[in-house]
């Protein structure tokens, strides 16, 4: 059966690309890059030419570049890393829409006897930028608010953040994971002092990230025991998946226009199409600041694993913010944040699309959605009666 | 994905008996949006009071669906007071197993199925009346369903009274108050049957008997306990009053190994079984 694969903010297809750029570090360019014999030390250069490639999608120096294992470890490393870089305990301040990999190590913190303050959000996601500034007003700070979010689509207004944020002396973390290859970042223009990406949300494979470290942040290493990545990251280096990361951020900044116009049409093109042939739908996030690939749609009355086994068994991958999908009892931390009402929240499905999608798969959504619907409504006891 | 039986994912794409019967005798409705599942239950009776007729509505996942659907068919035919008798591990067993975490599906189905008979005996659409003290805020969960759940399907820890009602889910401000009632069942259990007074009484375990207990107070009893810590252990063999195992998974490296096998697996193994038990590790 064909996949039609809607599901790209929890992972992307590796492109050819990138796999046939790994495939000598994976065979006959093994080396360790730390070696003092050519054979080895030759692989150096492959990972600085990576290293280059990411930090011209944001238009960082090479140097500010740190190579993790995954997004997880890159915001990890920079909220823990920044809290502990001075014997001070900073205030904590990040959102409620926050990614696990950020509110993890935040209520870490919180556990060590660093005050933690949860930014809310309004229906559509956004903070309110004076309850920043209250905040920042109580005291030094450490501040982690994502680039845009990876339920919603939302993209932050990071510029103002950031403004605001070394205004008032603090360190700011962005979780770019979701942004970084669909949105252009000029780390020249945003004052970020940290920012995380991850390999596998940009086409490369998994078990790859980076730490964006503005010149001048102090921060704690994470992994210890070894100089690599001037001391910030120690480990030898996965140079066939930094090679791979490499590629993958320069096809990202070279055909990044293009792509993105494109898979917005085609995004929006399947919006149009369910909420007309699927009655009692509404898009959730805000339709004015939003991924070019996100759509996270709500059905009413009916709930988000059912709607998705029923999808898969016709080759359709995408996912939801129901508890019973997540996996816990909770439902989308997101979504409630927003007050999004229960009933939308657990019929809530999450589109997310790429470069290698087509129209014509996304006409077999619009075109196979209604009666998956339609079916799941005539067995739901909460169906208005009088319609 | 879940690894549903193809006999959940038949029920979930094939469901049985959708719908509403025509002028009920038994209504029976569970759950809430809030909750993310619900389901509301229907039947009618023939003239010789079995049950002709049952629909069901569900809202929830795949295996709610397919829980609400086989308790249809489980039904039909049955009296009242047959039909009162399926367990939610009844409804379970029909569907060739659920995962742990989606036990709390057929739970509902039996809530629902109880609250049906209630309002057929009462002769009115009886909502679910919270018995008890709520213990669950997020999910509505009371002493009373706790209890139940806890006794009928032999459960020993709070995650699995989590997995079975959800209570303990949300915030999990609760769990300390579900682990008093898991404890408290435990040892009504113990008063109830203590294993060795069956034992002195003479009825002695034949070999086969014993095996199979010592099996099931693993499986109930003592593994549960080590996976929290993520261990396992392997009955090898049992000779006599002699219990024989191998410690697996983090067990095997534990340094408080020997304290396991004494004072978890062959206190619980003396108590569920018989007292005279000794358990030894396998020689390496």
């Amino acid at each position: 059966m064909k996949t039609y694969y809607f599901d790209n903010n929890a992972t992307t297809r590796p492109a050819p690309e990138v796999i046939e750029a790994m495939m000598p570090f994976l065979t006959e360019l093994w080396g360790n890059p730390s070696s003092m014999h050519v054979f080895g030390g030759g692989v150096r250069k492959h990972v600085e030419q990576a290293r280059e490639q990411v930090a011209a999608l944001i238009h960082a120096d090479p140097t500010e570049i740190v190579f993790t294992s995954c997004g997880t470890e890159s915001d990890n490393t920079a909220i823990l890393g920044a809290g502990a870089a001075t014997d001070l305990k900073p205030n904590i301040i990040n959102t409620r829409v926050e990614h696990p990999a950020v509110l993890g190590p935040c209520l870490e913190l919180k556990d060590r006897g660093y005050n933690l303050i949860e930014l809310n959000v309004d229906e559509v996601g956004q903070i309110d930028l004076a309850e920043l500034d209250e905040a920042l007003r109580l005291g030094p700070a450490v501040v982690s608010v994502m680039w845009a979010n990876n339920e919603t689509g939302t993209i932050f207004p990071i510029d103002e953040i950031a403004r605001r944020v070394k205004a008032a002396g603090g360190i700011f973390h962005t979780d770019a994971v979701q942004a970084a290859g669909k949105l252009p970042i000029d780390v020249r223009k945003t004052p970020v002092d940290l920012l995380a990406l991850s390999g596998h949300k940009l086409h490369a494979p998994k078990g790859i990230g980076a730490l964006y470290v503005r010149k001048g942040t102090r921060i704690k290493p994470f992994l210890l025991g070894g100089h690599q990545e001037d001391s910030r990251r120690a480990g030898t280096e996965n140079v066939p998946y930094i090679v791979g990361l490499g590629r993958a951020a320069e096809l990202a900044r070279t055909t990044r226009a293009e792509d993105w116009g494109r898979v917005a049409a085609l995004r929006d093109r399947l919006e149009t199409g369910l909420l007309q042939r699927c009655p009692d739908s509404s898009v959730n996030g805000d339709l004015a600041h939003r991924l070019p690939n996100t759509l996270n749609i709500s059905f009413e009355y009916i709930e988000g694993e059912a709607i998705l086994y029923s999808l898969s068994d016709l080759g359709i991958a995408a996912s939801s913010g129901s508890a019973c999908s997540s996996g816990s009892l909770e439902p989308s931390h997101v979504l409630r944040a927003m007050g999004v009402p229960f009933t939308r929240v657990h019929g809530s499905i999450r589109f997310s699309l790429s470069r290698y999608n087509t129209e014509e798969e996304v006409d077999y959504v619009i075109a196979r959605m209604p009666a998956i619907v339609t079916r799941l409504r005539e067995m739901s006891p909460f169906v208005p009666q009088v319609r | 994905m879940w690894d549903y039986t193809g006999k959940v994912l038949d029920h979930f794409r094939n469901p049985r008996n959708v719908g509403v019967v025509n002028q009920p005798d038994g209504i029976g409705e569970v759950g809430s949006l809030a909750c993310g599942d619900a389901l509301k239950l229907t039947f009618k009776l023939d003239e010789n009071k079995r049950i002709q007729d049952v629909k069901f509505q569900t809202f929830g996942c795949a295996s709610a669906i397919a829980s609400s659907s086989a308790l249809t068919e489980m039904i039909k035919g049955k009296t009242i007071e047959e039909a009162a008798k399926v367990t939610n591990q009844d409804i379970a067993d029909y569907l060739g197993g659920l995962p742990e975490q989606k036990m709390h599906c057929s739970v509902m189905g039996r809530e629902a199925l109880l609250a049906a008979i209630e309002s057929y005996r009462t002769g009115g659409n009886v909502h679910r009346v919270l018995e008890g003290k709520v213990i669950c805020k997020c999910f509505g969960v009371t002493e009373h369903d706790i209890e139940m759940v806890v006794r009928e399907n032999n459960l020993a820890t709070v995650e699995q009274v989590t997995h079975y009602t959800k209570a303990g889910g949300g915030c999990g401000k609760c769990k300390g108050d579900i682990e008093v009632i898991v404890g408290r069942i435990r040892a009504e259990r113990l008063k109830a049957a203590p294993p060795a007074s069956t034992e002195s009484t003479g009825k002695r375990l034949t070999t086969i008997e014993k095996i199979r207990r010592i099996e099931e107070t693993i499986e109930k009893e003592i593994r549960p306990m080590l996976r929290n810590d993520g261990g396992d252990l392997e009955l090898i063999d049992v000779e006599g009053v002699r219990v024989i195992v191998a410690l697996r998974g983090m067990c095997a490296r534990c340094q408080v190994a020997q304290f396991t096998l004494k004072d978890v697996v062959e206190a619980k193994l003396r108590e569920f079984v018989s007292p005279d038990l000794v358990v030894e590790e396998v020689s390496k």
